[in-house]
């Protein structure tokens, strides 16, 4: 009975505590959300209104109006998703050959890649920001492709690697016998049965690429610009215009928020694999 | 029908001697069975043969040609693993279909070669499931059925049945045996289990630390076991073996006794000791006697005998029926077994 009685109160303040963390972590995208609907006035009143203000959509009109959504729009999706299936295509015959013909440098190999995400991305700026003007490529989406591809690259051989990790060594020794080639094992075989991690693997990178904003800031100007870049033209000129910078950023997140509202199931299992069994 | 030869075959990684030179002869359309304890060598053997490892020295024929070199899928082979390894994510039909495509033959003689397998192993009605769908037994008769479609020179098969239970096991190495028959192909089965190989086998190779102890027909192995390892591991319960004094009246370092050929009495006998432990299983008894200064002597006696733990008795074993065997634990074969 008091067992029972302690586990409730046990379930209740997690259930308190998961709530709480929750709420503060969501609480800035709702206030950017609900300044978005404000007056400029309103918008920057003290004390802050939270609810009761008079809700408006003048805002969306007025930053639809002066800039070209659509376009920018345009842009992130071929950049995200450009630089996330190319990564692809590079990452899954380098994670299955650091999966199934592991040597003594894998592990090596494998925290190299990863230490390339622990260099701050502005050490390289200026030669990459020099590299990219030699090869008429800044300002372009094919640069932005590149840069955003080889940086997230690292991720997508580690993701990749503890899917592949987890296929039996059995399944591709039973191919291999049944006279599959190495090409047709990746087809037939290894690719179908890790399509579930693949595709989360291919939509982390998708977030993570949508939401950059050091390269695409720093290598683009106004015409290949994606939202980021969007919503930055708003806070440079007129950083007191919350309200509209607000309805930009709302506009710039919202199509990645309800993808990955849609996909949450598989962006979790994508996340905890490995390290749930 | 193919023979299999390994011409002083060795493995090694790094250092580590897994295999030290080893031959073997296996002939057409045998069933050979590798067995021995775990670790002993005996799937690295197999998969040294399918070429899913490489040789580190010697030389692998088959019929007569070298395939020490050739990748897995040229040596004609086909494999089924204790893990059955059939692809999750295709349908029973595919599986089955899968070494075929890979050798691009024809749609209609695929579905001709998958019906006929599917027909063989009874799995016509499961075609369309997915592995996940099936039970063990089933799942075993796919594996066995992808192996089959490619008409291979001969099959390995990789303790096919430990993952099932022992109802099921004993079912599936009734058909395996009934497919040895029906294709009268060369078979290399890998196991642990030694009633699995005394059952099966044309000829057994009783491996031990990645050596060959001893080859031989079932019952050659039973009745003469070349070494004191064979003597222990095959035959169930296990022999008896017996070191010291008692040995060295018969010339030997250790002698053993198979427990059938151990006789009980109450009255009189050999040793005398006192029951441990009486295993009543209709059939036969299995009756531990713990003699002192001997240690346990099990007997192997008929089904109807009374006996209890605690009961004082005599053993006594058949004389002709001892096996002897020398300081390194090999078959002392001269002369009748004697006491001095």
């Amino acid at each position: 009975m008091t067992a029972r009685a302690t586990d409730r109160q046990r379930k209740l303040a997690f259930t308190f505590v998961a709530w709480a963390v929750a709420t503060l972590i969501f609480f800035p995208i709702l206030w950017t959300v609900l300044t978005s609907f404000k007056t400029e006035a309103d918008a920057v009143a003290i004390p802050p209104k939270f609810l009761f203000f008079d809700w408006t959509t003048d805002n969306y009109a007025e930053v639809w109006e002066r800039t070209d959504y659509l376009r920018h729009f345009r842009n992130s999706v071929i950049i995200s998703l450009g630089s996330s299936l190319i990564g692809l295509c590079i990452a899954i015959p380098a994670a299955w050959a650091l999966a199934f013909s592991p040597t003594r440098r894998t592990r090596g190999v494998l925290m190299w890649m990863l230490s390339t995400k622990m260099l701050p991305a502005v050490g390289v700026l200026v030669p990459i920001y020099l590299l990219f003007k030699r090869a008429g490529l800044l300002d372009t989406r094919t640069g932005l492709v590149i840069v955003l591809m080889l940086s997230n690259l690292p991720i997508m051989v580690w993701m990749l690697f503890t899917y592949f990790k987890e296929i039996p060594r059995d399944i591709l020794e039973a191919a291999r016998m049944d006279g599959a080639t190495p090409g047709r094992e990746l087809l037939h075989i290894l690719t179908p049965m890790a399509l579930p991690g693949i595709a989360s693997t291919l939509l982390l990178n998708v977030i993570l690429a949508w939401n950059e904003s050091f390269w695409t800031l720093n290598l683009t100007a106004a015409s290949t610009g994606p939202l980021t870049a969007f919503i930055a033209s708003f806070s440079a000129p007129e950083g007191l215009f919350y309200a509209k910078l607000s309805a930009a950023s709302t506009l710039a997140i919202a199509p990645i928020v309800i993808l990955g509202w849609l996909s949450q199931k598989q962006l979790v299992r994508g996340l905890t694999f490995g390290a749930v069994k | 029908m193919t023979s299999i030869a390994l011409k002083n075959v060795s493995k090694r990684y790094g250092a580590h001697e897994v295999i030290p030179g080893l031959d073997l002869e296996i002939e057409a359309g045998e069933l050979v069975v590798f067995v021995g304890p775990s670790g002993c060598g005996k799937s690295t053997l197999l998969r040294l043969i399918a070429g899913l490892e490489d040789v580190s020295s010697g030389q692998l024929l088959i019929d007569g040609r070298d395939a020490t070199r050739l990748p897995p899928a040229q040596r004609g082979l086909s494999m089924v693993f204790q893990s059955y390894a059939l692809y999750p994510h295709m349908s029973v039909r595919d599986n089955i279909a899968f070494p075929l495509k890979m050798a691009r033959r024809s749609k209609s003689v695929i579905e001709r070669k998958v019906n006929d397998a599917a027909r063989v192993l009874n799995l016509q009605e499961y075609l369309d499931r997915k592995p996940r769908e099936l039970s063990g037994g089933q799942r075993q008769r796919v594996a066995i059925g992808r192996a089959i479609v490619r008409e291979p020179v001969a099959f390995l098969f990789d303790e096919p049945l430990s993952n099932l239970d022992a109802a099921l096991r004993v079912n599936m190495r009734m058909e395996i045996a009934g497919l040895h028959q029906q294709l009268g192909a060369t078979m290399i089965y890998v196991t642990h289990d030694q009633v699995e190989a005394m059952t099966l086998a044309d000829r057994i190779v009783v491996l031990n630390a990645g050596r060959v102890e001893q080859v031989g027909t079932p019952l050659e192995l039973y009745r003469s076991p070349a070494t004191l390892f064979v003597a222990g591991f095959i035959g169930s319960p296990r022999m008896n073996l017996l070191g010291g004094f008692e040995a060295r009246q018969y010339g030997a370092a250790t002698i053993g006794i198979r427990p059938e050929h151990v006789a009980l009495s109450s009255s009189e006998g050999r040793w005398r000791g006192k029951v441990s432990l009486a295993e009543h299983l209709g059939s036969d008894t299995f009756v531990y006697v713990d003699v002192d200064g001997l240690g346990t002597i099990t007997v192997r006696t008929t089904g109807d005998v009374d006996v209890r733990p605690g009961d004082s008795l005599w053993v006594t074993p058949e004389e002709t029926c001892l096996h002897r065997f020398d300081e390194h634990g090999r078959a002392i074969r001269q002369g009748p077994p004697q006491r001095h």
